[in-house]
């Protein structure tokens, strides 16, 4: 028999509580994105576990749709961030206050 | 007890080595001060949630995060890391907001709490499932493919859609502003044409703190 569902629903909590975290945390855009990518991959791992657990093949398509969407938010996140270091080297999350009131 | 008994030993070993280099790669990710070393760490958390998909007969899924993940995304990030010069170490200690780190690991707690308790809760709903079961016979690709083509085909193509959208939102922010001594020698446009915001100030889009130093600016070995 294979890995009761618990386990991988208990990794896949600390996967995102990490990540939840270090996006808190970290000032460097890069790396917060980083964690972005973390904790879409704890919610994929419970996709896929309740896929499994339920015996439905719908939570592996959704998987595939948050893969895609994951894809294309890189994209356009890595563009603005590019963007962004073209005017100031160097900036931090913390330097990005130009629209602060 | 017995729960745990009837695990087989591969399955379980699997589980926690795989399970292992997800957190320390996610960890890893997130304490480590180089933009580098939490890039390929991040690698290894990717690697160790495909192991996890494979061991829960995901086995297209396993392949699609290996290939788009570790593959793609992974290789975009470095690719704008070492492009932009950032992988210079980052002081960790710093804490530009009093309070801010304890609050975010308490909150980070307070949310691993919450789903850990959410687990524990009966889950099945006993609804009959409209995509098709995920165990039986066919391999997982075709059963993966059925659903995603027939339950799900306005989503799949929206998708297409979102792809295209985001490859054209990247060209045009990744694009350079056009320089106006250049505009000039260019006369189709007006002179009061909208254009860039950088192109507002006077002259060239110069890095706005010069005195913060990049990676591309050390001094060399």
């Amino acid at each position: 028999m294979s890995v009761p569902a618990y386990w991988y629903l208990v990794l896949a909590a600390a996967l995102f509580s990490i990540g939840a975290v270090g996006l808190l945390v970290r000032r460097n855009v890069l790396v917060m994105f980083m964690c972005v990518e973390l904790m879409l991959n704890a919610a994929n791992l419970t996709f896929v576990t309740f896929a499994r657990v339920l015996d439905d093949i719908g939570g592996q398509s959704l998987v595939f749709f948050v893969l895609v969407v994951a894809a294309a938010e890189v994209v356009v996140g890595l563009g603005i961030i590019v963007a962004i270091f073209r005017r100031r080297a160097g900036a931090t999350a913390d330097d990005l206050h130009v629209l602060k009131g | 007890m017995r729960l745990l008994a009837s695990v087989t030993a591969v399955d379980a070993a699997t589980f926690v080595v795989a399970g292992a280099a997800v957190v320390f790669g996610a960890l890893g990710v997130v304490v480590s001060r180089n933009p580098v070393h939490s890039a390929l760490l991040l690698v290894l958390t990717l690697f160790g949630v495909a192991v996890l998909f494979v061991s829960q007969d995901a086995q297209f899924l396993a392949a699609v995060q290996v290939i788009v993940y570790a593959g793609a995304i992974v290789v975009l990030f470095l690719f704008v890391i070492m492009l932009l010069g950032v992988d210079r170490r980052e002081n960790l200690l710093a804490e530009p907001l009093k309070g801010q780190r304890p609050l975010a690991v308490a909150l980070g707690l307070a949310t691993l709490a919450e789903v850990l308790l959410l687990a524990r809760v009966r889950w099945d709903t006993g609804a009959r499932s409209v995509a098709g079961a995920a165990s039986g016979p066919g391999s997982n690709v075709a059963k993966l493919a059925r659903s995603l083509f027939t339950t799900y085909l306005l989503a799949f193509e929206v998708t297409g859609a979102l792809l295209v959208i985001a490859v054209i939102g990247a060209v045009v922010l990744a694009r350079r502003p056009p320089r106006p001594g250049r505009q000039a020698s260019r006369t189709p446009l007006p002179r009061d044409a909208p254009r860039w915001p950088e192109a507002a100030g006077p002259g060239e889009p110069e890095p706005a703190e010069p005195a913060e130093p990049v990676g591309a600016r050390r001094p060399g070995p």
